[in-house]
């Protein structure tokens, strides 16, 4: 926010404060309604608006993939500070080299199959179609500078809504001026932010020496931040307390608890079809059709990659001379 | 001569309120263990929900469950949903659901019988070769999670006769989850002992515990069961305003 802005009075509503600010420049006088991040609006058109990025195999993808958007939604929205519009699954690239990895085409696919039926959860195929492996933060990244460039109005200025020229208005310490709906124009609600959505397990693993770069963790958290879904009784927040890293930005980590015990994992899918049993209402209808069309998962798919070094792995084994503390 | 599969129909009683992906799971997991030992063929599943008068706390109209399960069933080729039960004036125990439901089979299965008797050129029919061109009568099989054989020992819960005509004449598939041992259960009732080689435990190492309890407070509180339960359920559900916070206060 510029110097030139005056904060001229404020209003507070119940447990709220907001500070209106005044832009003064010539004849014009402009009104600038800004809220503070963080603070609870009733005015839904105040509220945090995010984007959940889950990132991952989708080996295949699951019904309790699809859970995770949705328990992710209900959480930061019952917050009564956020908004979620919108939410982007990312299969790996093949280059990720996991044990079992089938084709990304077929990965990618399943995932937009089994997402036409949710009206804000997408596929996004970036990650999946570049020749090397990418660290999860650089998915993140470019997904923040996709959506700050798509965004209109990043400058303020041009997120300031003018009132008529000339007119002046009284300016007296602590009037009570009501905030006008039609002022608080979606120009000022800025870049969404972008978080990274995952279960506990994704959490734990920032601990597997070498998987994780320190520095990647630490901008995923301080810049973006986690929401991550947990059983009862898991280790997550034990696992928070225990790190200086995740501790310090916990306020930017959400535990969000699930209430139905949900544990579907794509290994015991790609199990039971190795075995010939049902998978049905454990994957949405079409990913199983098509996993059938294709006969995607066998004894021999499951050896895909049998003994190679996962990429991080590789990668940061060679350079890594001392174990940095998380 | 290979020995042919036994046609087996698989019966599941419930509230279905609403019908889960964790029902039909039952049903899909049953079929799969029963045609692993090779000597079943699972020709069909039913879902029979309960009568309103069960007088359940948050029972929705039969109407609903019903037209809900059927919607939740319309993907599927061999489980079907049958309102009889709920269209009893009283409560129906469960063993005379089965016998019911045995007795409707063994109906189509005379009358398939005949059909076939009509078709077959009588010069050449003896009554040995028709007998054995009759289809064989369908075991059926309450279908239950096995939390069931524990409610066997609730005193009054059940009638004595009835547990045993529903071990000896029907028959239990059990499903339980990974960890838990309903074999005690077994062993600890000494009328479940007996008929252990009717009782057919399957276990779920996939757990998928979705409770219809847990849904209803979902849907009271707005918050998502999308891939809880079918999508064509919750449309449902929305339309006709059911599982609001007016009908689980009670009805």
């Amino acid at each position: 926010m510029g110097q030139a802005m005056i904060s001229l009075f404020s209003r507070t509503s119940q447990n709220t404060q907001i500070s209106t600010l005044v832009f003064g420049c010539d004849s014009e006088v402009l009104h600038l309604d800004l809220w503070l991040q963080g603070n609870h609006m009733e005015n839904p058109d105040n509220k945090r608006e995010v984007v959940l990025l889950a990132c991952g195999s989708f080996n295949p993808i699951t019904n309790m993939h699809l859970r995770l958007f949705e328990l992710a939604k209900d959480y930061l929205h019952e917050t009564g500070k956020y908004k979620v519009i919108k939410g982007i699954i990312s299969p790996v690239g093949d280059a990720y080299k996991k044990k079992s990895l089938i084709s990304a085409n077929h990965r990618v696919t399943m995932a937009q199959l089994a997402t036409e039926s949710s009206d804000w959860v997408e596929v996004d195929d970036w990650e999946s179609s570049q020749n090397e492996w990418l660290e999860t933060l650089k998915v993140l990244r470019y997904h923040h500078q996709k959506l700050a460039s798509s965004n209109p109005d990043n400058s303020l200025q041009s997120a300031v809504p003018l009132i008529k020229p000339g007119r002046k208005r009284k300016q007296e310490a602590n009037r009570y001026i009501p905030v006008k709906k039609n002022q608080l124009s979606p120009e000022t609600k800025g870049v969404p932010q972008l978080k990274l959505l995952c279960g506990a397990d994704i959490l734990e693993s920032f601990g597997i020496p070498n998987l994780w770069k320190l520095e990647d963790i630490t901008e995923i958290v301080a810049n973006h931040g986690l929401v991550c879904i947990t059983r009862a009784g898991n280790n997550a927040q034990k696992f928070i307390y225990e790190s200086d890293t995740l501790w310090q930005h916990k306020n930017n980590i959400h535990l969000v608890e699930e209430w139905i015990t949900n544990d579907i994992s794509s290994t015991k899918i790609r199990r039971a079809l190795r075995r010939g049993q049902s998978v049905r209402y454990l994957v949405p209808d079409a990913v199983r059709a098509y996993i059938e069309k294709h006969n995607l998962y066998s004894p021999e798919s499951e050896d895909r990659n049998a003994g190679v070094i996962l990429a991080p792995l590789q990668k940061y084994a060679r350079g890594c001379k001392q174990e940095q503390t998380l | 001569m290979m020995k042919s599969r036994l046609p087996l129909v698989l019966l599941a009683c419930g509230s279905f309120n609403p019908i889960t992906n964790m029902h039909m799971r039952l049903f899909e997991l049953a079929r799969d263990h029963l045609h692993q030992t090779g000597r079943y063929q699972v020709i069909e599943g039913i879902i029979s929900p309960v009568s309103d008068n069960y007088g359940k706390r948050g029972l929705v109209s039969a109407r609903h469950r019903i037209a809900m399960a059927q919607l939740a069933l319309e993907t599927s080729d061999w489980i079907r949903v049958d309102p009889w039960e709920s269209e009893q004036e009283k409560w129906t125990e469960t063993v005379k659901v089965l016998r019911h439901h045995y007795n409707e089979s063994l109906r189509s299965l005379q009358f398939r019988k005949e059909l076939m008797r009509k078709n077959w050129p009588i010069e050449r029919a003896t009554e040995d070769f028709l007998s054995s061109l009759d289809p064989v009568s369908p075991e059926l099989k309450l279908l239950c999670g096995a939390d069931i054989l524990k409610t066997f020992s609730t005193p009054n819960l059940w009638k004595e006769e009835h547990i045993k005509e529903i071990v000896e004449k029907f028959g239990l598939v059990c499903i339980s989850r990974a960890g838990s041992d309903p074999v005690q259960y077994i062993s600890e009732s000494e009328l479940l002992t007996r008929f252990q080689h009717n009782i057919h435990l399957v276990t779920e190492w996939i757990q998928n515990e979705i409770s219809a309890t847990h849904i209803r407070h979902a849907l009271c509180k707005g918050l998502s069961v999308k891939y809880l339960i079918p999508d064509s359920v919750i449309s449902y559900i929305k339309h006709y305003n059911i599982y609001t916070e007016e009908s689980e206060r009670g009805k």
